[in-house]
């Protein structure tokens, strides 16, 4: 059944906050939309709102974990990685807070709302600062085992989380380990390493090759920091090619995190990427949107060689 | 505390200052010995903080949310006893006196700040947690005049209104002077006491070298229930040391030798 990874997200917080009683949530007017709302329902007065202001939703953020709770802050991942960037690095990660960013509405499927909410960047931004730990969940399940995870974390995380529906990649019988590379499909010669709602894309491009008789690997990454090197490096040392997906520009994100661990070394491997180039989205039905950046399943067959 | 041994130890605060400044030929003096009073205040009589409960969160906090005036926290902290670092490490490399405060080198330093508008913003939350478990414990908050331009000063002032925040008290160190000038010609952030209090603060303004008038507006602020509270304290820049006071140009210059001789001369407990 596919669901909306920011209300796997909500279910979970509210399931935890009721368990946890250290547990705090913060968020900017954008409840409903967060599905932090699920929480708040549950347990009303550990649940905040810092409004329309979200610098001051991580200051405060900050200022709770510092108080001893664990707390989690939750807006549009454009206001939490963008607006807010600079007191997630100084107020948060430098003295490395026990704060959860998890930010909704990241990249390109936010629609309709077009650019200024599109957050293509978000990954780069949080990837580069000391101290975060950066998770990207592909489906539901694994959205809940990134919850639950993170919550045992202690210091700054961020949670890249999307507004639309993606298909379920595992089920309820979840229990791979979040923070390593997951190959969901076995193939060979060529490997899809693919994150957040991509991974979906990339099964739908392996079945689509698998007409035309090409086997290729489907693996998933949701911990892009710290990266599971030795995951990335087996699959660089099996196949002849890789190709890094994500909803996410093709700098500083997946794709940038994959490079580096190759370039340290003497693989030949090309790792292609598949990403949105450097440039900004536009509005339209989720789906369309995706499809006009060449993202969807039937263009990104068409790269493949 | 008597107000005679409060002007000793600030003395001694200020001349700490002083020489971590010259010595590193680093660091913020004038907005520095503008707060060094308060600070003193805080830190020698409203606060119970002490030896026993400065590593934990059970105990009232501060935030310099005008982290540049790193000088005035660790050379109180260091007045009172509680600070284990050589204040002449201060801004050198090796040394946990970082040129901006950080509290996870530093036990006594409650939060790390040194980028304006910050500091104040995670005070409420930490005033808002400390609500929430309602431990009785405070949380006091120094900001710059001049810091108090930041947009984000005032989305935690709103905040702190809005939550009712009375175990919350605001302290702005009213100097009157920035790196580029007046506050009032650069970007003037005045009336601090009325936009306070349009804010939803209870608001006290005093002359913030005065003990009594510390120690009435902090015992007001205590008492006050149903609201923060925020104390402008008018203040003169440099305090302390003739040659720097009023003047902005000492915001963030170091003394040169013969300077540094005739402030520790003139900071001297006579």
């Amino acid at each position: 059944m596919a669901k909306e990874t920011r209300l796997a997200y909500g279910e979970k917080l509210a399931e935890l906050i009721v368990e946890n009683p250290n547990i705090v949530v913060i968020d900017a007017d954008l409840s409903g939309s967060t599905r932090t709302s699920l929480a708040k329902k549950v347990c009303p007065e550990r649940h905040f709102n810092a409004g329309i202001a979200e610098a001051n939703l991580m200051g405060m953020a900050a200022g709770m974990a510092a108080s001893g709770k664990t707390v989690f802050a939750s807006t549009f991942a454009i206001f939490a990685a963008g607006r807010a960037f600079e007191i997630i690095r100084n107020s948060i990660c430098y003295p490395k807070l026990n704060v959860k960013v998890c930010a909704t509405h990241a990249g390109l499927t936010v629609g309709e709302d077009g650019a200024s909410h599109q957050a293509v960047e978000d990954i780069a931004l949080m990837r580069s600062v000391p101290n975060m730990q950066v998770f990207v969940p592909s489906d539901q399940y694994e959205t809940k085992a990134v919850i639950d995870y993170v919550t045992k974390v202690n210091g700054p995380c961020y949670v890249r989380l999307g507004r639309g529906k993606v298909d379920d990649v595992y089920d309820e019988n979840f229990n791979k380990d979040i923070t390593k590379v997951n190959v969901v499909k076995e193939g060979k010669d060529i490997c899809l390493l693919a994150t957040g709602l991509m991974v979906q894309e990339a099964l739908k491009v392996a079945a689509l090759l698998k007409e035309k008789n090409i086997e290729v690997t489907v693996a998933d990454i949701a911990c892009l920091k710290p990266i599971d090197e030795e995951g990335v490096l087996k699959l660089l040392n099996s196949h002849k090619k890789i190709y890094t997906l994500e909803e996410h520009s093709i700098i500083g994100g997946l794709y940038g995190a994959v490079a580096e661990i190759k370039a340290k070394t003497d693989i030949a491997t090309p790792v292609i990427p598949i990403g949105i180039e450097d440039e900004f989205g536009e509005s339209g039905q989720m789906m369309e949107v995706l499809a006009a950046y060449n993202l969807t399943a039937d263009k990104i067959v068409d790269r493949i060689k | 505390m008597d107000n005679n041994l409060l002007k000793k130890e600030a003395l001694g605060v200020r001349r700490n200052i002083v020489s971590m400044v010259y010595s590193a030929q680093s660091g913020h003096p004038g907005g520095s010995l503008s707060c060094a009073d308060i600070l003193t205040y805080l830190y020698f009589e409203a606060m119970d903080i002490n030896k026993d409960n400065i590593n934990g969160i059970d105990r009232d906090r501060f935030v310099l949310s005008k982290g540049h005036a790193s000088p005035a926290l660790y050379g109180v902290l260091a007045q009172k006893g509680l600070l284990e670092e050589d204040i002449h490490g201060f801004r050198k490399l090796g040394s946990k006196l970082q040129g901006h405060p950080n509290m996870n080198y530093i036990a006594g330093v409650d939060m790390s700040t040194g980028s304006l508008g910050q500091g104040i913003s995670t005070a409420v939350g930490m005033a808002l947690a400390n609500s929430l478990d309602n431990n009785g414990h405070r949380i006091y908050t120094l900001v710059g005049d001049g810091e108090s331009e930041e947009g984000l000063v005032w989305e935690a002032m709103m905040a702190a209104g809005h939550y009712k925040l009375d175990n919350l008290t605001v302290i702005f160190d009213n100097n009157g002077l920035q790196i580029d000038g007046k506050v009032t010609d650069v970007m003037n952030p005045t009336p601090l006491d009325k936009k306070a209090e349009a804010f939803g603060f209870h608001v006290i303004t005093i002359d913030g070298h005065d003990f009594d008038q510390i120690r009435n507006a902090i015992n007001e602020a205590k008492n006050t229930k149903g609201c923060p509270t925020a104390i402008v304290c008018k203040t003169v820049k440099g305090k302390g040391v003739s040659f720097m006071e009023n003047q902005a140009s000492w915001h963030g210059v170091a003394p040169n030798e013969e300077q540094f001789n005739q402030a520790m001369s003139e900071l001297e407990d006579k």
